[in-house]
């Protein structure tokens, strides 16, 4: 199959380093201490903070940092066929531990110790690189709730198709079963926190896949500051600052 | 959550800052250098298809099983291949029985990608009927010992299992073709998997200290790791699979710099595992090779039966399937060209080239060999001699035919070919 026509358009119409349409809203869920919707073309994806609070199982409270908890899950109705077990199946604890992981590595956990944060990221549309969607919800989220971070953590997709490096790969480009390579960076510092891989890929191609994804992680680096500055102008509008 | 089991086990602050400040000059506690695998052993059991590995202090057993289920609907002509892990609460305080923690779960998820994903072993030759049944190969990995660096052990455990293991063989059958006959071990030789590459995992360990990684960390050091990163290649230059979940950021170019690291280390661990299942595919030929001499040694002489390995019956016996025969083959040309004047090595070189000499039918390799070569086995003569020399004889039987096989013989040497 052509993912790729002759003309270098991809299948939805995209050239191979156009990203897809990103839209984001902060503070949709009112009861949790911040909250985002973070959208990637089709792919929507909703996260929610609740921290820092007191840890709720004494027995894991950290004496010296904070505690992070993370749960991913998808909607029944997020895939095209409904899905049987949506949450505890082994791709669900994976990613939930990639996020932790990921987010850990940005939050300032030293400056609440005994204390917990938890962030929970449910997909409400899956259309490809919903991994990448849920981390750049979650920074958002964690954002919104005031939580002390090192850096924004923003995450992308690549992939290499028909000779092509791809960024940003929808449902039917990543099931085509060429490599997908996701990628989580600290913008400002230019550090990989997150490099996940799968499928073939020689290693002369990688490092332009992985450069791609990268551009395409600084892009929703850009994005993500505009929307939290229009949320602060909001704000400071709302106290009449 | 098993996270927070770890707790049992604290490292103190002391041994923290020793194993970082340590690091920061280059040196690791074990003495090994910055970029040194530990040493790496691979044993296999007695059944096709399963391995033991020693990686340093680490042990992880992986068994491979295979079994006829309904395929896929979105694959109806492939094989599925499944992996699960068994993190025993022996291998380390912090493993709780019963589900698998989010570390079993990882581990098995990137095995599984490196596996699965990059098409190592090749699941269209596992179907049998398209649609209806197809070869389910299940590894089962257990974590016996947690000495560090889980996932390269446990990587090189699944791929030892898989290179050794055997399924059987089936053929279609039935009044419309229709049915599926599963053939024992004994009726036909089974038959091994379909391995493209071997994907191999390194793992690297990421500390505070920007400079500062380390390659194949152990308990301790993965106690005091700020991040970690498996990378999975091939010895074709190909990626496999990479896992660096979340942890302390790194530099890209830093990890293209362990990238090129790994492709070295896949190297020799590709190596190091086609050798010792190269060696283990050869021990496994010689003893079919022994089960089929078998009944000769009955014949001569009922006093001694049991020294063979196994007791075949002869109408058991079948034609050596080709893998038997090539490496029948290979053991002729190593013996040949060691020169060896093992009596035991001579017996089996001469047991070889009878097979060779067009012997397909049953009789000529129940005839087989080693009663001429008996007699040349106290001498020590070059391979080839004692191959002329059992071609003329095959009726003379003596005791010597009733010796032991090659591996018991090396302990009692002469004794037992001229006792009783």
């Amino acid at each position: 199959m052509e993912y790729v026509s002759p003309e270098g358009l991809r299948i939805d119409g995209r050239r191979p380093m156009e990203m897809r349409k990103l839209q984001a809203e902060i503070g949709v869920v009112a009861k949790a201490d911040g909250s985002a919707v973070f959208e990637m073309g089709n792919t929507k994806v909703i996260a929610a903070v609740y921290g820092p609070r007191e840890v709720q199982n004494r027995s894991q409270q950290l004496n010296d940092q904070a505690l992070v908890r993370c749960e991913y899950s998808m909607a029944n109705f997020s895939t095209g066929d409904r899905m049987r077990k949506p949450k505890g199946d082994r791709r669900s604890t994976e990613i939930s531990l990639v996020i932790r992981q990921t987010m850990e590595a940005c939050i300032l956990t030293q400056l609440m110790p005994r204390s917990q944060i938890d962030i929970y990221v449910q997909v409400l549309q899956a259309d490809g690189g919903t991994r990448s969607a849920c981390i750049n919800a979650a920074t958002l989220a964690l954002a919104d709730a005031g939580i002390p971070m090192r850096d924004f953590v923003t995450s992308c997709s690549a992939g290499y198709l028909n000779s092509t490096p791809l960024l940003d790969l929808n449902y039917v480009e990543d099931s085509a079963g060429g490599p997908d390579v996701t990628i989580g960076i600290l913008p400002k510092l230019d550090k990989v926190t997150l490099l996940q891989m799968d499928a073939k890929l020689p290693l002369d191609l990688f490092e332009n896949v992985m450069q791609l994804a990268a551009e395409g992680c600084k892009a929703i680096a850009e994005y993500i500051r505009e929307v939290l500055s229009e949320n602060t102008k909001q704000l400071e509008f709302r106290r009449g600052v | 959550m098993e996270q927070r089991l770890a707790n049992t086990w604290r490292m103190t602050v002391n041994e923290k800052k020793f194993i970082e400040s340590a690091l920061l000059s280059g040196l690791r506690v074990d003495g090994r250098n910055v970029y040194d695998y530990r040493k790496l052993s691979i044993n296999f059991g007695k059944e096709d298809g399963s391995a033991e590995v020693h990686l340093g202090q680490t042990r992880v057993m992986g068994i491979v099983t295979s079994q006829l289920v309904q395929p896929y609907r979105d694959r109806p002509n492939e094989g599925t291949l499944s992996i699960f892990t068994e993190f025993s609460p022996m291998a380390d305080p912090s493993f709780e029985p019963g589900r698998p923690g989010e570390f079993a779960v990882e581990l098995g998820r990137v095995i599984d990608r490196g596996l699965r994903e990059s098409r190592a072993v090749d699941t269209e030759s596992l179907c049998v009927l398209a649609g209806k049944l197809v070869w389910a190969i299940r590894i089962d990995l257990h974590i016996l010992d947690n000495g560090g660096n889980l996932v390269d052990a446990a990587n090189v455990a699944a791929l030892a299992a898989l290179s050794t293991f055997r399924r059987p063989e089936c053929s279609l059958g039935g009044e419309n073709g229709q049915e599926v006959i599963v053939h024992p071990p004994e009726a036909r030789e089974p038959l091994p998997l379909i391995i493209h590459h071997l994907p191999i995992a390194v793992t690297f360990a990421f500390f505070s200290d920007e400079s500062t990684l380390v390659v194949d960390p152990t308990h301790q050091e993965e106690a005091v790791m700020a991040g970690r990163m498996t990378a999975t290649l091939n010895t074709n230059g190909d990626i496999c699979a990479i896992q660096k979940a979340g942890g302390e950021g790194v530099p890209q170019s830093v990890i293209m710099h362990c990238l090129r690291i790994a492709a070295t280390k896949a190297a020799d661990v590709t190596v190091k595992i086609r050798d010792t299942v190269e060696a283990y595919n050869t021990e496994r030929a010689l003893r079919k090779i022994k089960r089929h001499s078998a009944p000769v040694a009955l014949d001569v002489s009922g006093t001694l039966p049991n020294l063979r390995k196994n007791q075949v019956k002869s109408e058991d016996q079948r034609e050596v399937s080709g893998s038997v025969g090539t490496q029948v083959e290979k053991l002729k040309l190593m013996n040949e060209r060691k020169n060896s004047d093992q009596s035991n090595d001579i017996e089996d070189t001469s047991k070889f080239s009878k097979k060779q000499k067009g012997s397909q039918s049953e009789k000529s390799t129940q005839q087989a060999s080693p009663k001429g070569s008996a007699e040349d086995m106290k001498a020590i003569s070059p391979a080839t001699e004692s191959a002329k020399i059992a071609s003329q004889t095959h009726g003379e039987k003596t005791l010597k035919d009733a010796v032991k096989p090659k591996h018991k013989r090396k302990k009692k040497a002469p004794s037992a070919v001229d006792g009783s």
